[in-house]
């Protein structure tokens, strides 16, 4: 309740919402959304999000169908379900968007991240650097005398678990992708 | 000059960019364009000197281009077309597209922009128009290709005009419109993927009907989605309330679709709404909204929100549903379309409506129009504002006429005391709000009804807003009449101050306005003034007897407030009428809502 004790409801659509999402569970979903591959379109769905006040937990698009002028990005973000509801049919309504999926909803999907991790450790730590690169199954791409670069590809929970396991060994320069995500079987 | 292009069944033309603009808005039909030159659509002009097929109507702002042209549409129902310069022409395009995009009117911009080559580098006059505008548009483009110039037109026509109306915009860098290109006739333009669904879901449609035959409380909730859809989709309502006999209410952006002299019509509805209107809204055990949104001045506070009824929502634009107000009956598609649908499967079921409940629920109705909410108390001295509008209507009723507004205390007084008997008779801001608007929007809809009698009723600060437009109506000769409501005020703002802000009148009265005779003369208009209520039939019969725009200014009731009124975050039968104490009926919650 904020201090002016506004109730639930007070307002929906204004600039000023002023609802209480507390009792409403706040779900994270993981959005596909093809999009023709056009000057703006990134900006366009961007703006939908900050315009709105929807939240992005990642975001990353890439050209999928060349002959087909089609980008795929894909979003993560979190809201209530009428929240969620909304980004969806705001999403589908926009003109160069052709397709909207929540992978969340639509059955089991695959969703990784890249990301490239800088240690830059010293004598011990340097092997126990490699050691626990060989468990995450992460591979080397750079080496120095003082520092590594890892590629580890995974679940945003993996590349978190690998990289807080990296913090102690040195310092930590890290460069994430986002996720891509993309449904399970046909 | 003609050439055939190989392996192409279609012969195509060559010809500039700039030449492509104006064909391509030929080929759409279009007869008018608001706008206003500049150096980066110099050719495009040079095209519409050497033509005859377009009329062009030169504004004094670019504002007042597009607000002309929403007037255009929303009067004609065909798009409005506005051509722009770069910069400052764009951004004084701005405010006049969200207007669009709010209130769903289709509006396709044509901004000129500096060469391609000299894009980004903050050139004379440039903005970054396609930038600025995106989330003012319902889609924009930066054509940087003439071969592409004619196909975007189209395709800006297309996405303008299909499912939930809006403006588009066209950008179109000085260089695209001196190189030469192939021009795409219509028929053969792509016209995007961008196809809405139209048709209702059958079954859903039918669940709504059988819940309309068990109604006992039931309400037409319509808004402007019934206008957009065109003049058979009010031929349509018109037909399912008299099979009904069902009440009927409509938003701000609705008025028209029904007659208001239709026995079924309750008035407006929402936070200036009438009070039959809103009690049968909080009442009603089945709404069917159609063609509306769910607006915050409509819903008043959500939670509480027509409590206890089922909710029919048609809407072409499948955002708009569950939006604010979850939908038992979500029907997504065209106004026409549903409407079709819905009376051919009254019929077909041969459906009747629960007739004795019916009636006690228009017994609650008639109890509730008894309080007569649009009483105010008269006066011999000063002219009400509530009156010039009463006498305003029995003096025009009978004309083929067109009423635009401004925004504040005299737009909603004007939904209150006008009554519009058709569709797009009725001009006003609804969701942007846009004092300014009503000026040029007269302009734009004398264009189209040159004939008409088109008045707009105005309040004096935001008629001073794009007066300006009042040389285009000079030099075009548009008798376009405006009727200002001078309180020397900014009314709603002074109302809302009084009801929230103890009394404490912050910057919303103006210490020098013009004297509005001698401006009405000095534009070439003619001017009037009227201060007594004894003296304002005379002086309406004198503006509309005058063959050419008039300056009325009609000096009334300086602290008149507005009612009924919902206050900001109360419910619908938590209205406050005119008589009862106002002092602090707006509570914290409600102080920091718009």
């Amino acid at each position: 309740m904020s201090p002016l004790n506004i109730e639930k409801g007070s307002s929906s659509h204004s600039a000023y919402d002023l609802r209480s999402h507390m009792s409403d569970v706040v779900e994270t979903h993981t959005l596909a959304v093809l999009v023709q591959n056009e000057a703006g379109v990134l900006a366009r769905v961007i703006g939908l999000f900050s315009g709105r006040g929807y939240n992005i937990e990642s975001l990353t698009v890439a050209e999928v169908d060349r002959a087909g002028h089609r980008s795929r990005i894909t979003i993560v973000t979190s809201g209530t379900p009428q929240v969620i509801n909304q980004i969806k049919m705001q999403l589908e309504r926009m003109v160069p968007v052709h397709e909207v999926h929540d992978l969340t909803v639509e059955g089991a999907f695959v969703s990784r991240e890249l990301a490239l991790i800088k240690v830059i450790a010293k004598g011990e730590h340097r092997v126990e650097a490699l050691r626990i690169a060989e468990i995450f199954r992460a591979n080397v791409v750079d080496s120095t005398l003082q520092s590594f670069v890892f590629e580890i590809t995974g679940t945003p929970e993996k590349v978190d678990a690998f990289c807080e396991l990296m913090r102690p060994l040195g310092e930590v320069r890290l460069a994430r992708t986002g996720v891509a995500a993309i449904a399970r079987g046909v | 000059m003609m050439s055939i292009t190989k392996g192409k069944d279609a012969m195509t033309r060559q010809m500039t960019g700039a030449k492509m603009v104006v064909e391509a808005l030929k080929d759409q039909g279009v007869e008018v364009v608001f706008g206003y030159p500049g150096g980066a659509v110099l050719p495009i002009y040079d095209e519409i000197f050497q033509q005859n097929a377009i009329r062009h109507i030169l504004v004094r702002h670019e504002q007042g281009a597009v607000h002309a042209a929403e007037g255009y549409a929303r009067s004609t129902g065909k798009p409005g077309v506005v051509l722009v310069t770069s910069g400052p022409g764009a951004t004084n395009a701005v405010t006049g597209l969200v207007d669009a995009l709010m209130d769903s009117i289709p509006i396709v911009v044509l901004t000129g922009q500096v060469p391609t080559f000299m894009i980004g580098s903050d050139a004379f006059q440039e903005a970054d128009t396609v930038g600025i505008t995106r989330p003012c548009t319902k889609m924009n483009w930066l054509v940087k290709d003439t071969e592409h110039l004619s196909d975007t037109i189209h395709q800006a026509f297309h996405i303008a005009t299909k499912g939930r109306p809006g403006p588009v915009l066209v950008d179109i860098p000085k260089d695209v419109q001196f190189a030469t290109g192939t021009y795409v006739e219509k028929p053969q333009a792509r016209v995007s993927h961008y196809q809405p669904k139209t048709v209702g879901d059958p079954a859903m449609i039918e669940a709504m009907v059988e819940a309309m035959e068990q109604a006992e409380r039931p309400v037409f909730y319509t808004g402007g989605g019934v206008i957009n859809s065109g003049p058979r989709a009010s031929k349509l309502l018109r037909e399912l309330v008299a099979a009904t006999d069902f009440p009927i209410t409509s938003t701000l952006m609705g008025l028209g679709s029904y007659p208001a002299s239709g026995k079924n019509w309750l008035g407006m509805l929402g936070m200036h709404g009438l009070y039959e209107a809103n009690l049968a809204m909080h009442g009603c055990d089945l709404m069917i909204n159609i063609g509306a949104r769910f607006d915050d001045r409509i819903t008043g506070r959500i939670a509480d929100f027509s409590p206890n009824s089922l909710k029919g929502h048609v809407d072409i634009d499948p955002s708009s549903i569950n939006k604010v107000i979850h939908a038992d009956f979500p029907v997504i598609g065209d106004v026409t379309l549903v409407l079709e649908e819905m009376l051919r499967i009254w019929k077909a079921r041969g459906s009747k409506t629960n007739s004795a409940a019916l009636k006690r629920w228009w017994g609650q109705i008639t109890e509730w129009r008894a309080v007569d909410c649009l009483k105010y108390k008269g006066s011999e001295t000063t002219i009400k504002p509530q009156y010039a509008l009463q006498r305003l209507e029995a003096l025009t009723k009978k004309y083929d006429r067109y009423i635009c507004t401004e925004v504040g205390q005299h737009q909603m007084w004007a939904a209150q005391y006008l009554g519009f008997e058709d569709p797009n008779r009725w001009m006003t801001s609804g969701g942007l709000g846009t004092m300014g608007y009503g000026t040029p929007a007269s302009i734009g809809v004398q264009v189209a009804h040159p004939d008409a009698l088109v008045i707009n009723v105005a309040g004096e600060a935001s008629w001073l807003m794009n007066m300006q437009e009042m040389g285009t109506a000079i030099q075009y000769r548009l008798p376009v009449k405006q009727f200002i409501l001078n309180n020397e005020r900014l009314g709603m703002v002074r109302q809302w101050q009084e009801l929230l802000h103890g009394e404490r009148y912050s910057h919303s009265w103006s210490e020098a306005l013009p004297d509005f005779v001698k401006l009405a003369e000095a534009f070439g208009a003619k001017g009037i003034l009227c201060k007594d209520p004894a003296d304002l039939d005379d002086a309406i019969m004198e503006m509309l007897n005058y063959n050419g725009p008039v300056i009325f200014d009609c000096l009334v009731e300086k602290h008149e407030n507005c009612f009924p009124m919902i206050p900001s975050g109360k419910a619908h039968n938590e209205m406050i009428m005119g008589e009862v104490d106002t002092r602090d009926v707006i509570g914290a919650g409600g102080g920091v809502l718009v």
